[in-house]
C-alpha cells in the first residue's frame, strides 16, 4: 500500500487482545466508550448494496468470492437498499439510471456510505464526453471513497472498503 | 473462387431473377452477399427471402442503418439474415431518405420489433405498422438521434441532483474539461510531419560525402 514513513501499524493488537482477555477473566466485564463500540459495530457490519452496473460488477463479485472474501470484514451483500448501509456504485451510471440510483440512495437508512468504484463512476471515465452517461456519480450522491481503476481489481475494492472502515472509525458518527 | 462465393453468386442471381423489379443490384465481397433493394420492395422482399425454398432466410440477425450526411437519400437501412437450412447469410441494403416512412417487417420476423425501435432511436427512421414505435435505449424525453453524424457527441443535456429541489434535474451540457482533439499526429501513431528542429534531418548534406 505504497511507501509509508514511520510506524503506522499502531498498537500491537495481539497484546491488546491478551490484555482484554485477562481483564475479562479477572473482572468479568469490559469498559469502553459508546462511541467506540458503536463505531466498532458499524465498521464490522457494512451491508453493501449490490449495485453492479457494468464490468466493475464482476470485480465486485470477485471481491465477495472466497479468494478475497469481503465477508471476513463483516460485510454482506444485500439486494434491498432498506437493509443496506453501503452503496458500492460499480460501473457506468447513465442519465436514464440517474433518478433510480438517487431513489435507491434515499431509501437507504442512516448512516449510509457510498463507495464509487471504477473510472466511470468516479468521473465518467471512458464515457466522459458521451451523451448518455453521468460525468461522475458524485453529481448525484455524496461519495465517501473513490476506488480508481478500469475496472479496479478486487484487491483495490477490498482496500477501498478498509479505507472506508478507517474513515468510519475516525469520524464521530453520533450526533450530540 | 471459393465454393462459398460460387454459391452466393448463384443465390444473388436467383434473387435477382425472381424479383427483378425490386432488386437494384447485388455483389459478393469477401464471401458476403449484399443485395440492394428499393424501399418500395419492403416488406415483400424480406417475406420472399423467408418463403422462397432456395433462400429460406428464416432467421433475422440484425437491423441497423448507416448515415451518409452528404448523400441523397441520406440513410442506408441494413438487414442481416441467416438461412439455417442453406447455411448462408445475406445482407439487404435499402436507401432511405430523411423523413421517409419505412414499412415494418415485424409481421414477418417478430424479432424485428426491438431492432426497429433501436434504428428509430439512433437514426430517426420511422417504421409504419410497428406495434410500439418509441425510443428504446436513450433517456426519457431525449432530444436528437445519437448515431446521426450531425449529432454532437456530448448531447444537449446532462443530469445532476439538486439539493434544494430534492430531485435529479436536467441542464444544458457544460464541460469542465477541455474536449480532447485527436489529430492523429502523435509520433506513436506514425505521423509523417517534421518535428521542430528536425527540418534538416532528412536532407542530403551539401557537398555529399559521409553524413
Amino acid at each position: 500500500m505504497g511507501v509509508t514513513t514511520g510506524n503506522t501499524a499502531g498498537a500491537d493488537k495481539d497484546h491488546g487482545a491478551r490484555v482484554l482477555g485477562e481483564e475479562l477473566a479477572d473482572k468479568g466485564f469490559l469498559l469502553t466508550t459508546t462511541d467506540d463500540i458503536i463505531n466498532w459495530a458499524r465498521t464490522g457490519s457494512l451491508h453493501w448494496m449490490t449495485f453492479g452496473l457494468a464490468c466493475c460488477a464482476v470485480e465486485m463479485i470477485h471481491g465477495a468470492m472466497p479468494r478475497f472474501d469481503l465477508e471476513r470484514f463483516g460485510t454482506a451483500p444485500r439486494a434491498s437498499p432498506r437493509q443496506a448501509d453501503l452503496m458500492i456504485v460499480a460501473g457506468t451510471v447513465t442519465n436514464k439510471m440517474a433518478p433510480a440510483i438517487r431513489k435507491l440512495y434515499d431509501q437507504m437508512p442512516e448512516p449510509r456510505y457510498v463507495l464509487s468504484m471504477g473510472s466511470c463512476a468516479n468521473g465518467g471515465g471512458y464515457y466522459h464526453y458521451s451523451y448518455s452517461v453521468v460525468r461522475g456519480v458524485d453529481r448525484l450522491l455524496p461519495v465517501d471513497v473513490y476506488v480508481p481503476g478500469c475496472p479496479p481489481t478486487a484487491e483495490a475494492l477490498v482496500y477501498g472498503i478498509m479505507q472506508l472502515q478507517r474513515k468510519i472509525r475516525r469520524t464521530g458518527t453520533i450526533v450530540r | 473462387m471459393s465454393e462459398a462465393t460460387e454459391a452466393l453468386k448463384e443465390l444473388g442471381a436467383h434473387v435477382e431473377a425472381q424479383r427483378p423489379e425490386q432488386v437494384a443490384g447485388w455483389h459478393v465481397t469477401g464471401d458476403e452477399l449484399t443485395v440492394e433493394i428499393r424501399v418500395s420492395a419492403l416488406p415483400g422482399f424480406i417475406a420472399f427471402l423467408r418463403e422462397d425454398s432456395q433462400c429460406a432466410f428464416t432467421t433475422l440477425i440484425d437491423i441497423t442503418a448507416v448515415d451518409w450526411p452528404e448523400r441523397e437519400p441520406r440513410f442506408d437501412l441494413v438487414y442481416h439474415l441467416l438461412s439455417m437450412r442453406r447455411n448462408q447469410r445475406i445482407r439487404v441494403k435499402c436507401p432511405v431518405g430523411e423523413g421517409e416512412l419505412v414499412p415494418s417487417i415485424t409481421e414477418i420476423h417478430y424479432g424485428a420489433n426491438w431492432y426497429e425501435r433501436e434504428v428509430f432511436d439512433m437514426f430517426g427512421i420511422v417504421f409504419t405498422g410497428h406495434p410500439d414505435m418509441r425510443r428504446i435505449l436513450t433517456d426519457y424525453g431525449f432530444r436528437g438521434h445519437p448515431l446521426r453524424k450531425d449529432f454532437p457527441t456530448t448531447g444537449y443535456t446532462e443530469v445532476r441532483y439538486d439539493e434544494t429541489l430534492k430531485r435529479v434535474v436536467y441542464e444544458p451540457v457544460s464541460l469542465v474539461q477541455e474536449y480532447r482533439l485527436f489529430d492523429f499526429m502523435s509520433p506513436w501513431e506514425g505521423a509523417k510531419y517534421i518535428l521542430p528542429g528536425d527540418e534538416k534531418a532528412g536532407e542530403e548534406k551539401p557537398g555529399g560525402g559521409e553524413g
